[in-house]
């Protein structure tokens, strides 16, 4: 860590991609599979409504995708910001 | 050869597997007894925190709890949801930064963040309260699936399964505990999924559950949606559409968000992320657990709903292409002459399923009894049963009356209800006859019921086991941490010597494996109501505490003492209301009843509450006192930083 600023653009970096992150956590799960169900039932995944297949396993692949996504890029703004192991 | 004896073949070869683990991931120092030397490749943690995670409920009851509950499946999503998105939080808000400080346990972090021995205290509380209530369960689980597998009486099962977790815990501490839960991965993923595979495809033609649960219902030909098919039959017996809203929509919300939060604050789980090399290998070791634990939970669904269907189209043959009621319902001869059915004798004789021919027809009739049926049919049974029990020389004409009185009660009650349009006076029925359906069935039984070869029947009794012994590992290796680490080492006697600590954590292992087993021979009453407990007190204290110790440099000693406090009372207290104090029975203060609820927040979703409590009781104390001295602050600014994360150190 080279010096005071450096490391709070690091963290602000890494609290905005944790932010970001956790809206669509948020909307993939809380969101499409339980307080927007109702209201879009006529989408369908096959056999099931959009809401009733993302509480069932859409938001499980997101929450999946989400955190591979995030630990690659953490991983490339620990190399910009010089603090990789 | 027999069921039994291959039952008993496969077990054993898994457990002389396991043990042949422990003897070779033998722990040598405190570093490998308590987070495995931190040498664990993040997809071999991956798959380990997966069985540690994933427990005999998991494995045995999660199908069936979506499969068979009254408000229909779609409301259970939220334990699919909220035990799978509680990794999301661990990897973006906790998992790399506690490991980039890279001491052993939970309370410890607590402890220096705070700069205080007694918030580190506070959290060993939370910590063994929590893992206690937890492992009870686990030990339960042996037992019974012991019981149902091999024919031992479910009291030996417990003292086998305390026995195996003994050696290869107590002799490998989180080493030997992490390379065994990797075999018990394997072997629990496969036992579910292959029953799974085939069922999918007998019912929608789909190799893969997660496609079939979205497919179409192939007996039929394939011209309606397989969840379709389920709701239209289940709704004609009387049951709730199988994919009908939740009636408590907010309580839902609610319920996710604890099993979420609580998930990410259960020490067991985070001390997994304590046995990976590097920081970047917390945050994608993560994502690995997700793949693995992702594995069982997307198949969960497809699994429940296919054998609600099955069971029902069993039951009912003439649901298959038509109606349920367009044929007869299954015959008793049917049963006992199909060698395809005889599972129904199997499961009938452990007590998973009941039935009784009330109507005396010979047939079974399977269906949800209208309110009115079932109330009167209530009154029935206990006019029934006071006349049982009435002593010899007792009056028994106004017993007799009563008897009397309710059968016409009940009469009435048959042409009242009704299924469809017809009453069940006319259809000829007196009641559901399938009086009993267990939620483990639908998991149990799913390679009997799809005719699988015996080996698969032994792999889900192996599958099973896995699944409740890992989970009981890493709980006991948690508890036995927390003691010999953080009570001995921390405050008892912090000049112990690395060797005498690691006998500590040996005999701390030892006191808790007894322990867990007691706990298991004689559960306390409320062992069904501890994992709400478990689960919300993880979300109202341990996670909101890590979270703003992380995250706030602001957060002080007081404002988490206080937070943590408030969230234990706070929630303990609101569940106890409801449940009992200390879960004694009768000393509930409200019933346990959805309209008695305060703002319909069931018992089993206050942790998000007890949360909010934590962080706004933490939030306001700290700003009332004095700021984190200044080598806290740079304890935080290095833990925000993955460089320079090394070995952990014992000091």
């Amino acid at each position: 860590m080279a010096d005071k600023s450096s490391a709070n653009a690091y963290w602000a970096a890494n609290v905005r991609i944790i932010l970001i992150s956790l809206a669509i956590w948020f909307v993939s799960s809380f969101g499409l599979g339980i307080l927007l169900r109702p209201a879009l039932k006529g989408i369908m995944v096959g056999g099931a409504d959009l809401g009733f297949w993302f509480a069932q396993n859409g938001s499980i692949y997101i929450f999946i995708v989400l955190i591979f996504v995030y630990a690659w890029m953490m991983g490339k703004i620990d190399a910009e910001h010089g603090v990789e192991e | 050869m027999d069921q039994f004896t291959l039952n008993l073949l496969v077990v054993g070869a898994t457990f002389a597997l396991y043990i042949g683990i422990a003897i070779w991931a033998r722990a040598g120092t405190t570093a490998e007894f308590y987070a495995a030397g931190q040498g664990v490749p993040p997809v071999m943690n991956g798959m380990a925190t997966g069985a540690d995670w994933m427990s005999a409920a998991s494995f045995i009851s999660m199908a069936g709890i979506i499969a068979l509950a009254p408000a229909g499946g779609y409301e259970q999503s939220a334990f699919l949801m909220g035990w799978t998105g509680g990794y999301v939080l661990l990897a973006l808000l906790l998992a790399p930064y506690l490991r980039k400080f890279g001491k052993f346990t939970v309370p410890e972090f607590i402890g220096d963040r705070f700069y205080s021995g007694g918030a580190r205290l506070v959290a060993v509380v939370c910590l063994i309260v929590i893992s206690v209530t937890y492992v009870i369960g686990q030990m339960r689980g042996v037992g019974v699936t012991f019981s149902r597998f091999l024919e031992v009486s479910t009291d030996t099962g417990l003292y086998i399964g305390g026995a195996l977790v003994f050696i290869y815990a107590v002799l490998g501490g989180m080493k030997g505990i992490t390379y065994t839960q990797v075999a018990q991965y394997v072997v629990l993923i496969i036992a579910y999924t292959v029953p799974a595979i085939f069922i999918s495809l007998q019912l929608t033609g789909s190799f893969l559950p997660q496609l079939g649960l979205v497919g179409s219902y192939a007996p039929s030909g394939g011209e309606v949606s397989m969840l379709a098919k389920l709701d239209s039959v289940v709704t004609e017996l009387g049951f709730k559409a199988y994919t009908s809203d939740s009636p408590n929509m907010f309580n839902m919300f609610l319920f996710t968000m604890s099993l979420m939060i609580g998930t990410a604050g259960l020490p067991h789980v985070i001390i997994r992320f304590f046995t990976v090399p590097k920081v970047s290998d917390a945050r994608s070791s993560a994502g690995w657990a997700l793949v693995f634990i992702a594995l069982l939970y997307t198949v969960a669904p497809a699994v429940g709903s296919m054998a609600r269907l099955n069971l029902t189209t069993t039951f009912w043959p003439g649901a298959v292409t038509g109606t349920a009621l367009s044929a007869p319902a299954l015959s008793i001869a049917e049963i006992d002459s199909n060698p395809n059915l005889s599972w129904i004798r199997t499961w009938e004789k452990t007590k998973l399923l009941e039935m009784a021919d009330k109507n005396g027809d010979g047939l079974i009739q399977y269906f949800n009894e209208p309110k009115v049926v079932a109330d009167a049919g209530k009154v029935l049974a206990a006019a029934n049963k006071a006349l049982a029990d009435a002593a010899a020389d007792a009056d028994k004409a106004p017993l007799e009356a009563a008897i009397v009185e309710a059968q016409a009660a009940f009469d009435a009650a048959l042409t009242e209800g009704k299924l469809g349009d017809k009453s069940l006076a006319e259809l000829g029925f007196k009641g559901n006859e399938l009086t009993k359906v267990d939620n483990d069935i639908m998991v149990l039984a799913n390679p009997e019921i799809a005719a699988l070869p015996g080996w698969v029947i032994a792999l889900v009794a192996a599958g099973a086991l896995a699944a409740a012994l890992s989970t009981a590992a890493g709980l006991l290796l948690a508890i036995s941490s927390a003691i010999s680490h953080d009570l001995i080492k921390g405050s008892i006697n912090p000049d112990i010597s690395e060797k005498s600590e690691l006998m500590w954590a040996r005999i701390a292992m030892t006191g808790a494996i007894i322990v867990a087993t007691y706990l298991g021979l004689n559960p306390p009453g409320f062992a069904a109501q501890v994992v709400a407990l478990a689960f919300g007190l993880a979300a109202a204290t341990i996670f909101p505490t890590l979270m703003m110790g992380i995250f706030s440099k602001r957060i002080n000693k007081e404002g988490a003492i206080a937070g943590m406090l408030a969230g234990l009372v706070f929630t303990a207290v609101y569940i106890f209301l409801f449940k009992g104090w200390f879960f004694v029975p009768g000393t509930n203060v409200y019933p346990d009843t959805a309209d008695q609820w305060f703002f319909g927040i069931s018992p089993l979703s206050i942790g998000t509450i007890g949360a909010l409590v934590n962080f706004i009781v933490a939030y306001v104390v700290s700003m009332a006192t004095k700021a984190p001295p200044a080598h806290v602050v740079d304890l935080i600014e290095s833990i925000r930083v993955p460089k320079g994360a090394g070995k952990a150190q014992s000091h």
